[in-house]
């Protein structure tokens, strides 16, 4: 399945640098409203990449930055590929971050060895149960996963809360009156890996190999097309002999466990702690929404949303820089990832366009008349009166 | 007396359209290339040709819903401009498409008023639109109660709604995409009756069809289209139904392929009295009880929706049956789901292939697989082997001719015929024990339909029993051994291939037993 045809590399490369042109083109329009803001928009965008890339530090925040997006981003690509809509990254990634935290907190005798993976696989269970109830609800009473997950995301916001204000909550601040609600930090000896003096950390070299994995489970494993085969056509799958109810589950059974490992590594990575200001990005940095955007603006392919994690983590940071340096709201860094998200979406249509199109020639030359139902008039809307 | 041109429904009438010069071009293809086509008040002209020929986009172009990139529409010899359906009925032109455009949840009155401006709007004029219904219906033979709900009416009753809904907006011309294809041979010939009465009063009408027979019977005059261009325009009274063939296709055509005689073998599927329930919870099948034989083409030719897919469903394991008993080769498969039936060889032809018979944003290759994908050599302890399937792909795009640019390409790009002989590819490269085929040869143009009834007429012959569901009469007789009738769900009767005639098959279609008359 791998001979496509070579001679066609043009188009696909225009394909390929599309979200990047659609890039370009979000930040060109940000320019005017840097410009309305009497700021001078190159000056602004070289903070921007200054943050972003200019230096190793700089450089590391991105990619620690990246890392949940992409662990985040992984579990939407098969979840989306099984068409299964996951909206609940957020509560996904604090359960999974939970659970994982009470494993460093409760196995303190234990060497670190041990403990880094039984808190990793617990954070992988933690994010598989929450992306798992919604599952079966969808699988075996068709209840709407979009609203389950989101709803999923409310109740585990609040037992956050619960657990880091009080069972879970660290004993010193227990003791303040301000009562912050974060846990105690781990031991040094349950810390993951970091590349020093930056806070890069060995999550985002875990999240790549997983990538790299997830790749092998859709495209090269049975449960992979079965998982595609139900997202796409569950009558024919059924009649493949496929069980498609199970595979609903098991798409946002994975999809909620690469979510929770992102909440663990957020934890084991960076902050050694789990600490939240009461709502859910407190803990996440929205991450659990901002992954479906790098999965989607990787073209729900689990290696396209490593750059595309990149480049959203980039933006993040650098954002941060630019609204130091100009002095700008912060308002107005929201709406460049807004302008950004849309762009690329936009983009995204086109090249689907252009694919369908250019597959639809490829097989009217071979089959010597067009297909059925194809092409519509791309400049008129057929109306047919009903 | 000077002939008048107003038409009974009151309409001014369409003395002569021509199309000149058309050509519509679509990436990479030539839908259209350089068509005349003309039509005159009184006529019935029939457009032939396969599917994908360009008779489709022709009458999209003449219905607004296409714009052509080269040509020029003369209306009574004044060049008119058609941007859209609404300027189409606005001249006077109306087209009745092959899938009904009706809310099924209204009476008749509401979808005929539907789209149309009310007289005293904002509220509706529904008395006004029933009075009218009646005036068409006694004016052209088109008795509808105007007040039926559309989901209580009968696919001919709904055509005769289309066809009122088109006059009630003033068409005089009439393009008819297919209207056949729904209809028994007796509706058909009720269909034909109303088209030459509009004709006789002035209308003018285009006929769509890849059926040569209708063609024959119901036309004036036909044009023949081939790869977008027209072949030529014809005296119907003229042609043979050779002649159409050679036209349409570009060389002879076997009408009645020569069918070898088999030797019928052992009865390899045996059905002992199922019944089921249809998806509405009423009865789908009654007590049926049918065998196919090694060496045999079964058929079962019916009305569409009188239990066909229920059948095919129960036999394949997709529908539960609520009572009786299917055996494969002597063994009960009754309670086994569908997987396991294909396991034990029983092939599937599914009658919607983009449904239940392929997954269409997976590639040719993953969709050859798809029975086959859990086991060996395509797979080893769940992971894929890429390099066997790549290898079985090949062999048969190969094997089986499906034309495509390689085995990558999305099944959903691929035109009706090829996906189907993809499927049937899938299917029969398994060597199947019986083949239960759905409208296999639906929608696809000749050269796919010789195709896979050849390669079903391989499969009789190498002991295969093969269950023919087919809503096409025609097919049923040229190819079956012995025919079943199904209506309402029971087999009224099953004739010889030597005592099959279409007027006996047609009554039993139409749920009359012979001697009841």
């Amino acid at each position: 399945m791998s001979k496509s045809s070579q001679e066609n590399w043009l188009p696909k490369l225009i394909d390929t640098a599309l979200p990047v042109f659609a890039t370009a083109a979000a930040l060109l329009v940000g320019a005017i409203m840097l410009l309305l803001l009497k700021v001078n928009p190159v000056e602004a965008y070289k903070a921007m990449w200054d943050g972003a890339f200019g230096s190793q530090n700089a450089l590391a925040e991105t990619l620690v930055k990246a890392t949940p997006l992409l662990l985040v981003g992984l579990g939407i690509c098969i979840s989306f590929r099984g068409d299964v809509i996951n909206i609940g990254g957020e509560g996904q990634m604090i359960v999974g971050a939970i659970l994982g935290t009470l494993v460093g907190l409760t196995l303190v005798d234990w060497p670190g060895w041990a403990v880094i993976p039984i808190a990793v696989v617990a954070g992988f269970i933690g994010g598989a149960i929450w992306g798992g109830i919604p599952g079966a609800l969808k699988a075996y009473f068709n209840v709407n996963e979009i609203l389950s997950t989101v709803m999923m995301n409310a109740i585990a916001v609040q037992l956050m809360n619960f657990l880091l204000r009080g069972p879970m909550i660290d004993p010193s601040q227990a003791a303040l009156a301000s009562k912050i609600p974060q846990t105690a930090r781990l031991l040094e000896a349950f810390r993951l890996p970091r590349w020093v003096p930056t806070r890069l950390h060995l999550g985002a070299l875990i999240a790549v190999v997983l990538a790299v994995l997830v790749y092998f489970l859709l495209w090269r494993t049975t449960w992979g097309y079965r998982i595609r085969a139900v997202g796409q056509n569950p009558d024919a799958s059924r009649y493949a002999g496929v069980k498609v109810k199970n595979y609903i589950v098991l798409a946002l059974v994975l999809s909620g466990a690469f979510a929770g490992l992102a909440g663990v590594m957020q934890v084991y990575g960076v902050n050694y702690r789990m600490i939240t200001d009461g709502s859910a990005s407190g803990f996440t940095g929205s991450a659990g929404f901002n992954g479906i955007v790098a999965a989607l603006f990787g073209q729900l392919h689990p290696i396209g949303t490593i750059p595309a994690s990149i480049l959203f983590g980039a933006l993040l940071v650098g954002a941060n820089k630019m609204q130091r340096v100009v002095q700008v709201p912060s308002a107005l860094i929201t709406a460049l990832n807004g302008l950004v998200v849309v762009f690329v979406v936009s983009s995204e249509i086109w090249r689907r366009r252009r694919q369908k199109r250019r597959m639809a020639v490829a097989v009217s030359e071979v089959e010597g008349q067009p297909p059925e139902g194809y092409p519509p008039d791309p400049d008129h809307q057929p109306e047919v009166p009903a | 007396m000077a002939e008048t041109n107003i038409l009974p429904s009151g309409h001014t009438r369409i003395d002569h359209l021509e199309m000149l010069g058309i050509s519509k071009r679509f990436p990479g293809v030539l839908a259209n290339d350089q068509v005349d086509f003309s039509v005159t008040s009184g006529e019935v002209h029939a457009l032939l040709g396969e599917n994908g020929a360009g008779k489709t986009t022709l009458m999209k172009v003449l219905y607004g819903m296409y714009h052509p990139d080269e040509g020029r529409i003369l209306l009574n010899d004044q060049e008119v401009s058609i941007q859209s359906p609404t300027d189409a009925i606005n001249n006077g032109i109306g087209m009745i498409h092959q899938h009904f455009m009706l809310v099924k949840s209204l009476t008749v009155a509401e979808n005929v008023a539907l789209g149309s401006k009310s007289s005293r709007e904002p509220l509706t004029d529904l008395h006004k639109v029933s009075q009218r219904i009646i005036d068409l219906g006694n004016i052209y033979g088109l008795e509808i109660d105007p007040n039926a709900y559309i989901w209580q009416l009968s696919v001919g009753q709904q055509q005769r709604v289309e066809i009122i809904k088109a006059l009630y907006r003033g068409a005089a011309l009439l393009i008819l995409d297919e209207p056949t294809a729904v209809l028994t041979p007796q509706e058909v010939d009720e269909f034909f009756v109303i088209i030459r009465e509009m004709a006789k009063d002035g209308h003018a009408l285009i006929f769509i069809s890849h059926k040569l027979h209708e063609v024959i019977d119901i036309s004036d005059r036909v044009s023949v289209l081939r790869d977008g261009r027209k072949v030529g325009t014809y005296l119907t009274a003229d042609a043979t139904k050779g002649d159409l063939a050679r036209w349409m296709v570009g060389r002879d055509v076997e009408f009645r392929p020569e069918i070898e005689v088999v030797e019928r073998g052992e009865a390899r599927l045996k059905i002992k009295g199922i019944s089921c329930r249809s998806d509405l919870g009423t009865p789908g099948l009654r007590d049926v009880d049918l065998e196919a034989y090694s060496g045999e083409i079964l058929g079962i030719a019916g009305v569409s929706g009188n239990g066909q897919r229920e059948l095919a469903e129960v036999i394949t394991g997709l529908r539960d049956a609520t009572s009786g008993r299917i055996e494969l080769d002597g063994e009960d498969i009754s309670d086994l789901p569908p997987i396991a039936r294909t396991d034990k060889l029983l092939a599937y032809i599914p009658e919607e292939r983009m449904k239940d018979g392929m997954i269409k944003d997976f590639t040719i290759a993953e969709n050859l697989i798809l029975r086959e994908y859990h086991k060996r050599p395509f797979s080893k302890r769940g992971m894929l082997n890429l390099k066997a399937i790549e290898r079985h792909s090949e062999k048969l795009i190969s094997n089986f001719q499906i034309k495509t640019p390689s085995q990558d390409t999305l099944a959903k790009s691929l035109s009706g015929g090829n996906i189907q002989k993809v499927v049937v590819a899938r299917e029969l490269s398994r060597q199947p024990r019986v083949i239960i085929a759905a409208q296999p040869t639906r929608g696809l143009d000749v050269g796919a339909t010789e195709y896979v009834r050849e390669r079903l007429l391989e499969e009789r012959k190498s002991g295969t029993a093969v269950v023919l569901i087919s809503e096409d009469l025609d097919e049923i007789l040229a190819l079956a051994d012995r025919i079943a009738v199904i209506y309402e769900g029971q087999i009224m009767g099953v004739v010889q291939r030597e005592d099959a005639t279409p007027e006996k098959i047609g009554l039993l279609m139409a749920g009359v037993k012979e001697g009841a008359e």
